[in-house]
């Protein structure tokens, strides 16, 4: 049960459904690219899975290698393995992306385990080098003031030195120029492995030239309407997504 | 610009506060002890205890009538002054002991007291420069042979006018005189304990001095004053911090510290207060800097149910610098009116006022301040940057700058912002592992982590695990 298992996940904002029996099963060690067009709901899924209040799941059940995490804290989400990189990364101001993370990384310690601050700087400054982020980065606050590539480097570093079991990448390319969506597709496949499941959520097929997916899914209007490889993307990529609408089932995007 | 019309009276029923930080209390037996209330006797008993010169009974005596005719300035202050009884207070206790001079001679009750605090053992030894006021005698003072060496003077009040007259005299009830405001006139009356500091010239004293003090006993006033002169180019750094036991009634805190500065001389001032709930914390806090003199105030204020704190900083010779650094968090039913006051008396003299408080829950807290330019002057520069951070949506904060400068030969800057921690700013710490009540923890240090900065460094520790123990419980 070594997978990331969503069992029709309904989900509303203020009483609106968005998800609608959402389900879908992301195995460790593959990446699984989810596609289509804005307002389908691919965000809604990305908060629901981290616990956001907000997204009120009024059915279904995800589970994480077998532990079910719907109902649980932000917080507890987290640790139990799920990672989300986030599309508008928040500021926080006066804490440094090293003590940020290093409080992140205290959180998961097990009771009488103490922090081992030489290893993490070790550690933390090899991911910085790989992920081409400047030794200063350190000292900055969290975001603040970065610009739209930076952030995106800066959630790849988090996720890089947190070791999810799963990360779901919410649009992690909006916003980058060529060079820097080069940069974290390189930092995202050097993570990629046998102990790292990826639900990459995309808008633009782009992205996929750089992150090849084992799976591609469409999604419309709050749920998957098809499957398939890497081909899929590039379908919709030559055929944009008007004929996912026309194919969708019955009573879907009304 | 000032406005004080929309402060609202507002009193402040029973305190239902859980409060586990700083609440501890030994029982103490007091031999000398003026009883509750406070009439012409009172001051005469002090007097008489302490061995005073006339002089200082006199000064007493004046306090004391200054303190009776004034009003309570609550016509722009907090209604909340109204609750303090002063029959109910006791105005001065004393075990009758000297000051210790060794480690091996203060109480173990002390040492206990000193242990809260959480001074690592190392540090002890390190204290030997300490002057630690438990209740209103300093109990344990001894200066580290070095300091003496260099002429350096670090006594209690009482010994400070006693011993060292024609060093104190000259300065003592100068710099904030009795009549400056009700409670310094109220401190010139039944003061007791504090520090009195004098450095000679060209001295500088490398490490800080410092003075770790509590308030011990139900109802009883804290009234310490503290006097500290750095004589010309001379430099010295004082530190005080507080914890105070929790008790069922009010307890008021009001002391007087006066900073001189004399000619190229630098006095930093820090503090770190953390007082119980029921704590009225009326303190005045100001500093004279003559020529090229420097004035630093390091302030933070954590706890209490009202405080009113506003260091000054006189700049009466040219050059002289003034600074004020202060740090105010204010949780459920507590009101910390806090904030700067910057004289300027003299040509090219610069001031710095940054502030920042946190409201948390039903807290409120308040920046209130003043910079004065006169017209002649020129040269002069005021930097005022006031900063306020909403935990809660019900959470209050005002600012209240006065900001007079007159003529066009002098530079002035106020900014002055208000936010709050975003709920996407917590879902964003969160979803990295991180509890609520530590992220809202790790977003408060972050507003403040700039100003911690400037704190030494074992103080900074200490503020950030009270602000990790102030906003546990905060959310959810």
């Amino acid at each position: 049960m070594s997978n990331l298992e969503i069992k029709n996940l309904n989900v509303s904002i203020n009483g609106t459904q968005i998800l609608k029996d959402f389900s879908l099963t992301v195995p460790k060690g593959e990446v699984h690219a989810i596609m289509g067009p804005n307002g389908t709901g691919k965000s809604t899924l990305a908060k629901a899975l981290a616990g956001h209040e907000d997204y009120e799941i009024t059915g279904g059940e995800v589970f994480l290698d077998g532990e079910q995490i719907v109902g649980k804290e932000p917080d507890e989400i987290s640790r139990a393995g799920l990672f989300m990189a986030f599309q508008y990364p928040s500021e926080i101001p006066g804490v440094t992306i090293a003590n940020f993370i290093r409080a992140a990384l205290t959180a998961r310690l097990e009771e009488g385990e103490t922090f081992k601050a030489p290893a993490f700087y070790k550690e933390l400054y090899e991911k910085m080098d790989l992920l081409k982020i400047d030794r200063s980065f350190t000292s900055r606050s969290v975001n603040e003031g970065f610009s739209g590539g930076e952030k995106k480097r800066c959630e790849i570093l988090q996720m890089a030195m947190l070791k999810p079991g799963y990360a779901v990448l919410d649009e992690t390319d909006s916003g980058l120029d060529i060079d820097a969506l080069k940069v974290v597709a390189d930092g995202v496949n050097q993570m990629r492995g046998p102990e790292l499941g990826v639900l990459l959520i995309t808008h633009y097929q782009r992205l996929l030239n750089y992150i090849v997916p084992d799976k591609v899914h469409v999604m419309f209007d709050g749920r998957i309407v098809q499957s398939g490889g890497p081909e899929l993307a590039e379908k919709l990529e030559a055929e944009g997504y008007d004929w996912v609408k026309e194919a969708a089932p019955a009573g879907a995007g009304a | 610009m000032s406005s004080t019309q929309d402060l609202k009276p507002d009193t402040q029923p029973d305190l239902n506060i859980e409060r586990d930080v700083g609440n501890f209390h030994y029982d103490t037996q007091y031999e000398f002890d003026a009883g509750v209330g406070l009439t012409e006797q009172t001051i005469d008993y002090i007097s008489d205890v302490k061995g005073e010169d006339a002089w200082v009974r006199q000064f007493r005596k004046k306090a004391l009538k200054t303190f009776l005719d004034k009003p309570l300035p609550t016509h722009w202050a907090s209604k909340d002054l109204e609750n303090i009884d002063y029959e109910k207070i006791r105005y001065y206790l004393s075990k009758g002991q000297r000051p210790s001079r060794s480690w091996d001679e203060v109480p173990d009750e002390v040492k206990q007291t000193f242990e809260r605090l959480g001074i690592p053992e190392k540090e002890r030894a390190y204290l030997a420069g300490v002057e630690a006021q438990f209740d209103s005698e300093a109990s344990y003072s001894n200066m580290k042979e070095d300091l003496a060496e260099q002429g350096v003077i670090f006594v209690g009040s009482t010994e400070g006018l006693k011993e060292h007259p024609e060093l104190f005299k000259k300065w003592f009830g100068k710099v904030i005189p009795i009549g400056d405001n009700k409670f310094s006139a109220l401190n010139s009356a039944v003061f007791s304990g504090g520090s009195f500091i004098y450095v000679p010239p060209g001295v500088k004293v490398k490490q800080p001095l410092q003075a770790y003090f509590r308030i011990n006993a139900e109802n009883f006033g804290q009234f310490e004053r503290t006097l500290i002169i750095a004589d010309e180019g001379a430099e010295v750094t004082y530190m005080e911090g507080c914890t105070a036991p929790t008790f069922e009634t009010s307890t008021l805190h009001s002391a007087v510290v006066e900073l001189v500065a004399l000619k190229g001389a630098k006095i930093q001032y820090i503090t770190v207060q953390n007082w119980s709930a029921n704590v009225f914390n009326l303190v005045t806090k100001r500093g004279l800097a003559m020529d090229g003199a420097e004035i630093k105030w390091i302030d933070c204020n954590i706890g209490s149910r009202l405080t009113m704190k506003y260091p000054g900083v006189i700049m009466r010779g040219p050059g002289a610098r003034g600074e004020v650094l202060s740090i105010a968090l204010a949780h459920d039913g507590q009101h910390q009116d806090t904030g700067a006051k910057m004289i300027h008396a003299a040509d090219h003299t610069t001031s710095n006022i940054t502030s920042k408080s946190i409201s948390i829950g039903q807290g409120r807290s308040t920046y209130r301040g003043i910079v004065s330019i006169p017209r002649q002057l020129k040269g002069c520069k005021n930097n005022t940057e006031c900063d306020a951070l909403l935990i809660n949506t019900n959470s209050r904060t005002d600012t209240y700058p006065a900001i007079t400068v007159r003529g066009n030969q002098s530079t002035v800057q106020h900014e002055a912002s208000v936010s709050k921690v975003s709920a996407e700013q917590i879902f964003y710490m969160m979803q990295r592992g991180l509890p609520e009540d530590e992220a809202m923890s790790l977003a408060v240090n972050g507003f403040v982590n700039d100003l911690i900065r400037e704190f030494p460094m074992e103080y900074s520790v200490e503020l950030k695990r009270l602000i990790d123990l102030e906003m546990e419980g905060s959310v959810g």
